[in-house]
């Protein structure tokens, strides 16, 4: 058995060379073959690869998509974002508990299939949606659930469990997947046509210089959120000393309620890879990596057949399109289950084969960042727009959308509207001309950006997507009338509370009270002073913590605090009594009880 | 001394120099950023943001900020003050500290601090973990309850002493530190002597048997609050 264990070792590290920096590959295989990194698996591969066991540990217990303990050969993960339990999650779970016998974060007796849940995986408009191994499974019910364990308990196949083929690229025999990509307007920058080649042909003939000036001239902002000023990064990192430099693609579209990036992927890949080209010639590096979230793993076989045509097309490699001296290639890394790994700093730690912990900043990825050489990390969407302005033209791309938001957005919307999907519109519109798009004018409160962005209710519906007034990058999700807003927040603070790295005070304790004290207010156990204290605890999150996790994890509850006041002060009005409520009595005396083997007068009360 | 560049910590004009952290700048001018994670002799680690300042007016660690030409860094202001308060109760309350009986009371860096700080009680409820001891090495033994994951440790276990004793495991408020080895610290080559050992601030790693050697009221911060040292770098006509 150890000799097995040792062979399969050897090849899985034998593949990347041995290699310590290509560590989340190892960990990632290993899992895949073995069904765990188990603790003489971390021996071995320290051994291998030349580091030290508790460093193998140190990322296997990081990301959730590893174990060090046994799995199923098939693990289902039922995505628990909040617009699935908007939209019958918990029968979904109910009937998979029931159907398997087990709870989630089990494994049935026989090793066969591991219940588990899973963070936003990507199809809030599909939803509710599941991975199975590596297989998408969206639109579930209770039936569909049944259906899937009695599948797999016959043939133990995930990829048998896609009878209907989706739209576009879905259908691809590569991607081979029930996905849909409910693309419901296509807008001239990222969904038109592109003949690959194009904005290459267009840098090339230029200096990598111009190319940056083109950039810089189109006022190109990243499209994942923060904002920054595109052209200057790339300029940053062109000017920083180093004996090489690297392109980054943050495909690590974690944030709940984000998937245009997905759509991109399936439909346009050229364009992407286009753009880190372009960005590869403009900074001057020779290698791109696009980071993958473990998610969209099957979408990794089609994105590496599109990387070998593009090879083969002399738009990738040596001397792209015969220009001497540029050289670039991209790999494709996959990431493991961790959305702090859409943080950059993060995302080229568990490039560079360690846990997803973001780093210190200074120095910035410009500067020092993937293995310590000048790095420019953008967003799928954002190399997309450099690849279009180089086709196109910078000045017919400041054109479109506001004054300080050159350009289109993709939204992707899910929750309670008649038509989910994604949405590429100009920069600038109003909340209020999205949501008529999307049929969800009777919404009563908008999560734009995620649960890091912010909750709007209808007296905000007038402000418009962009930079400077409401920023998203890419989530929009609508809550109807009835929906609990508080609870939703909630539900998002689990969620950052998962997610955390843990590296912080401020984020890895604070957000732990927050969403301790929320529980207690919509558990009836809430008092007026508590208002104050979620205000001061989140601005205390907000401004202490050390990466763009922590400064936005308490947004929740202080962009529902502001918006929906009312909300927080009708569940924590005073009591008559004069008792205090967040005390429990009963559950304070329950493990005495137990010792002491008779119930309480209080509770026989 | 022809490379020096000056700039403001509350006011007060303070010498630094390329390459020096805001911290470093203040400690050779008598300021005291109150700390945990930071230690003189290991690389920063930016981990427990009891340090952070403002510099113009963004919030920054101290520990790992350069300082640099003509910045205005704030340091003691109210609401400073408030968020590192609010931080070291969040240490207290994230592990299980038994002060009173502890081996490392009095020369406790985070005790220290909630001194300093004039806490008598956390302004937040208790968390109440679950954590584990490993008492299997005959020389040391490591305490979860106390630890407050500052990595101090870690760092001086590789830089230090060249060994890698110790590492993170986990993430989120499962984080916690591990020992190189499958089960227990005593199959690691960590010695009763090494700096990791005394690198930790507070009692999650603690040498057996000397616990009590030097009574309580003769330590450390028994005498002088916990930044003294650094404050009596400073000639301040005010004190």
């Amino acid at each position: 058995m150890n000799k097995k264990l040792n062979a399969v070792i050897q090849g899985i590290c034998a593949k990347v060379g041995k290699d310590r920096t290509r560590m989340v590959d190892v960990v990632r295989e290993t899992q895949a073959a073995l069904g765990c990194v188990s603790s003489e698996a971390m021996d071995l591969i320290a051994r291998e690869t030349g580091t030290h066991r508790v460093e193998v540990e140190s990322v296997v217990t990081f990301y959730a998509f590893l174990s060090s303990t046994p799995k199923g050969k098939v693990v289902i993960r039922l995505c628990n974002d909040v617009v699935d339990r908007m939209q019958g999650m918990k029968r979904v779970a109910e009937a998979f508990e029931k159907a398997l016998g087990i709870g989630f974060g089990q494994t049935t007796p026989d090793g066969a299939i591991t219940l588990e849940y899973a963070p936003c995986i990507g199809m809030s408009d599909q939803a509710p949606a599941a991975l199975v191994n590596d297989v998408v499974v969206t639109g579930l019910s209770s039936d569909s659930a049944r259906e899937i364990v009695a599948a797999l308990r016959e043939h133990g196949d995930p990829s048998r469990l896609v009878r209907q083929l989706g739209d576009g690229n879905n259908a691809h025999p590569l991607v081979h997947a029930m996905v849909r990509n409910n693309l419901r307007a296509c807008g001239p920058v990222i969904f038109a046509a592109l003949e690959p080649g194009a904005a290459l042909k267009s840098a090339l003939a230029m200096t990598p210089q111009e190319v940056i000036r083109d950039v810089k001239t189109a006022r190109l902002r990243g499209r994942g959120g923060a904002g920054f000023p595109t052209g200057m990064k790339w300029e940053f990192t062109r000017q920083a000393p180093g004996a090489r430099r690297f392109v980054l693609c943050n495909a690590d579209e974690g944030e709940p309620g984000t998937f245009k990036d997905r759509v991109i992927l399936t439909e346009c890949p050229d364009l992407l890879f286009e753009g880190m080209t372009v960005a590869g010639y403009a900074i001057g590096a020779d290698t791109g990596i696009m980071y993958l979230r473990g998610e969209y793993a099957y979408l990794a076989p089609f994105l590496e057949d599109v990387l070998a045509r593009r090879r083969a097309q002399n738009l990738l490699g040596a001397a792209i399109l015969g220009k001497q001296g540029f050289n670039f290639d991209i790999r494709i890394q996959l990431g493991a289950g961790a959305y702090i790994c859409g943080e950059e700093t993060a995302l080229i730690s568990s490039c560079e084969g360690l846990r997803g912990d973001p780093k210190n900043r200074p120095p910035f990825p410009a500067q020092k960042g993937y293995l310590g050489f000048p790095t420019a990390v953008n967003n799928v969407e954002t190399f997309c727009c450099a690849a279009r302005i180089l086709a196109r033209g910078a000045g017919w791309f400041a054109e479109m959308g506001s004054k300080g938001s050159p350009g289109t957005k993709l939204l992707s919307v899910a929750g309670d509207c008649r038509s989910p999907g994604v949405y590429e519109v100009p920069f600038g519109i109003s909340l209020a001309e999205f949501l008529a798009m999307a049929g969800a004018e009777d919404a009563a409160a908008v999560q734009v950006g995620g649960p890091s962005g912010q909750m709007v209710g209808p007296k905000d519906f007038g402000r418009t997507i962009c930079y400077d007034d409401l920023a998203t990058g890419g989530s929009v999700i609508v809550l109807g009338r009835g929906r609990d807003v508080l609870g939703v927040a909630l539900e998002f603070l689990e969620f950052f509370v998962d997610e955390s790295c843990g590296y912080c005070t401020p984020c890895r304790v604070g957000n732990v009270l927050l969403k301790e004290r929320l529980q207690a207010i919509l558990a009836g156990r809430g008092e007026p002073a508590d208002l104050e204290y979620l205000q001061k605890l989140g601005e205390t999150v907000k401004t202490a913590s050390r990466c763009g996790l922590g400064q936005t994890s308490p947004n929740p509850v202080l962009t529902t605090l502001k918006n929906f006041r009312s909300e927080y002060e009708k569940r924590v009005a005073p009591r008559g009594d004069g008792l205090q409520p967040s005390f429990d009595l009963s559950a304070a005396v329950a493990d005495a009880q137990i010792i002491a083997g008779r119930a309480s007068v209080h509770a026989a009360r | 001394m022809n490379h020096t560049f000056t700039f403001t910590i509350d006011g007060v004009e303070v010498r630094g120099r390329p390459g020096q952290t805001i911290m470093q700048a203040a400690d050779e001018a008598g300021i005291y950023i109150p700390r945990l994670c930071a230690h003189k002799e290991l690389v920063p680690h930016g981990s427990c943001r009891v340090c952070t300042v403002f510099v113009n007016g963004r919030p920054q660690s101290a520990c790992t900020q350069p300082a640099a030409p003509g910045i205005i860094v704030e340091n003691e202001t109210e609401a400073l003050l408030a968020i590192r308060r609010s931080l070291i109760d969040m240490l207290f309350v994230e592990g299980n500290h038994f002060c009173p009986f502890c081996e490392k009371s009095g020369n406790c860096e985070l005790q220290a601090l909630a001194y300093r700080f004039g806490i008598t009680a956390p302004q937040h409820p208790y968390l109440f973990p679950k954590r584990d001891l490993d008492a299997s090495h005959p020389d040391i033994f490591i305490d979860r309850n106390r630890c407050i994951l500052c990595g101090r440790c870690v760092r001086a276990s590789r830089d230090l002493d060249g060994k890698n004793v110790f590492q993170f495991v986990g993430r989120g408020p499962g984080k916690r530190i591990a020992v190189n080895a499958k089960a227990a610290l005593a199959d690691t080559d960590a010695a009763r002597t090494d700096r990791a050992v005394s690198a930790c601030p507070v009692g999650a790693i603690l040498r057996k048997r000397v616990g009590y050697a030097i009574p309580i009221g003769q330590r450390m911060y028994d005498a002088a609050p916990i930044g003294s040292d650094i404050e009596a770098v400073r000639a301040d006509p005010h004190q």
